[in-house]
């Protein structure tokens, strides 16, 4: 359903993707694990085609993104829902016109039916009268699950999670985490998600991935990434400060 | 020691080449895109009043004393050999032809360009941006587009509304203050005046909207590296927008009068 083969991205000279192989079938919930600028959101803009690859291909559903026209690409997007990691909602527009802002560009309703239908997105993340607030009258965890109706308000069959749970407090975080769950039991979306919170990771992954110097250097179910042989991984997944990871490389 | 002298040249150049380039890049799409289908008229309308009206006092204001002391200054002078009666004609020449277009371009800018690249900017680097193009909304449609016709279509009214209140600025200071009498001021401003001065003063009103609003989104839109890049954006924008303002103003000029 999505692939990334051989991707390749640099800015400058820093070289960050050297050759990034990833498959997610249909329904699949994959979690990208790395260290902080080690490239993961460069993984998940080269997947709704925010950035190009250098080199490789990406394909959503069969369809090779660079052969695409800019109306092909939007069309593609529309099968897409992504939650930025400070949520990236529009400061200028109340709650339910972030939450509906695909349906107000992309769909016949009324300005009443949006509302409604942002209502009821809203209510899916726990959230009720909210809908006329400013985004920056709310508070972080608020945010984030704005920013997640608003992802899921065009019904999208894959859903990207920028580091869903980052900044908040470890209660909200695991709020997030059953949310997103919640949203893959109910929606039946692909997801894939990158973090660097263990505890996230073996919550929502069905499969986990780890990027370590621009490859995916290993991939498993969340059991077999916690007994993993590898000391790159290992050192990882326990939080070392010792080990073969090095601080310039992270 | 040539190739090196050559090198530096290569190198001082390269940077302003790449920003001309792009910045023609964004005037290309946002051209093909206004024409493009769906036509976001109301928020072209937000950006006509945020652009338009909003900037009504601060150009008020300039209009009026410009009139003023472009008044004052030249019924001294021309006091002098006794040109009192001409000071009419200069005033509205010179506001229609010159100092309308330019001074509220400059105002405008000062105002409205600051405030397109600040906020662009900080689109940007909190993913705004992003944001839009992945609910599969074309960024340069939806926030440049209504951004560039606003200025392409409101500074040139803003300009005739610069254009009589400077005049009246005049009067004022002419009839009322120093004591001329009304008619002689009045013939004297219609007298010279020819339609072809108001005309060509807003065809450079309507470049100089293009030509600041472009810019200020551009550098908005390009913008990086958190609020200081925000920072920078917006000075960018107003300096650079201010200088092709001055710069082309002498060009259009020559070529139009």
């Amino acid at each position: 359903m999505i692939e990334l083969a051989g991707i390749h991205k640099s800015f400058g000279s820093n070289h960050v993707l050297r050759g990034v192989d990833l498959k997610v079938k249909k329904g699949e919930s994959v979690v990208v694990i790395g260290g902080s600028g080690s490239g993961k959101s460069v993984i998940l803009k080269h997947i709704i085609g925010l950035l190009k690859p250098d080199s490789g291909k990406v394909f959503i559903d069969s369809t090779d993104l660079s052969g695409l026209d800019e109306d092909g690409l939007s069309n593609i997007r529309k099968k897409f829902g992504m939650l930025f990691q400070s949520a990236a909602l529009f400061d200028s527009m109340r709650v339910w016109e972030n939450v509906g802002f695909g349906l107000l560009r992309h769909s016949e309703m009324s300005n009443d039916e949006v509302r409604e239908a942002a209502s009821q997105k809203l209510r899916l993340v726990g959230l009720a009268g909210v809908e006329d607030l400013m985004p920056s009258e709310l508070s972080g965890g608020m945010r984030k699950r704005v920013g997640l109706a608003r992802a899921i308000a065009m019904e999208p069959e894959i859903l990207l999670y920028d580091e869903p749970t980052t900044g908040l407090d470890p209660i909200m975080a695991d709020v997030i985490d059953v949310l997103i769950v919640e949203m893959r039991e109910r929606l039946n979306v692909t997801s894939i998600a990158i973090t660097h919170d263990m505890k996230s990771a073996y919550k929502i992954a069905d499969r986990i991935a780890m990027l370590y110097n621009g490859v995916i250097i290993s991939e498993g179910t969340p059991d077999e990434i916690k007994n993993t042989a590898d000391p790159v991984v290992r050192q990882f997944i326990e939080g070392n400060a010792e080990g073969p990871i090095t601080l310039e490389r992270i | 020691m040539f190739i090196k002298f050559a090198e530096m040249i290569g190198r001082a150049v390269k940077g302003p080449l790449e920003e001309v380039g792009r910045l023609m890049l964004l005037l290309f799409s946002v051209l093909r895109l206004s024409l493009k289908r769906p036509y976001d008229v109301r928020i072209v309308m937000k950006q006509m009043v945020e652009i338009g009206i909003n900037s009504l006092p601060v150009v008020l204001i300039t209009a009026v004393f410009t009139g003023m002391v472009l008044a004052l200054q030249s019924y001294t002078g021309f006091k002098r050999f006794g040109a009192e009666g001409l000071v009419g004609s200069v005033v509205a020449l010179s506001m229609t032809r010159e100092l309308g277009p330019v001074l509220c371009a400059l105002i405008v800018t000062g105002r409205a360009g600051a405030a397109m690249a600040a906020e662009l900017g900080t689109m940007r680097v909190t993913e705004q941006i992003d944001a839009l193009e992945t609910l599969a909304t074309n960024p340069v449609k939806y926030l440049v587009v209504p951004r560039f016709l606003s200025g392409l279509i409101m500074l040139p009214a803003l300009v005739i509304v610069t254009d009589i209140i400077g005049i009246m600025g005049g009067y004022f200071v002419t009839v009322t203050l120093l004591g001329t009498s009304s008619t002689s001021y009045m013939n004297a401003t219609w007298d010279f005046l020819e339609a072809e001065d108001i005309y060509n003063g807003l065809i450079k009103a309507a470049f100089f909207g293009a030509a600041f609003a472009l810019i200020s989104c551009y550098r908005g839109f390009y913008t990086t590296g958190g609020a200081e890049g925000v920072g920078k954006a917006t000075i960018g924008a107003v300096v650079l927008s201010s200088m092709t303002i001055l710069i082309s103003d002498y060009f259009l000029s020559a070529w139009l009068f």
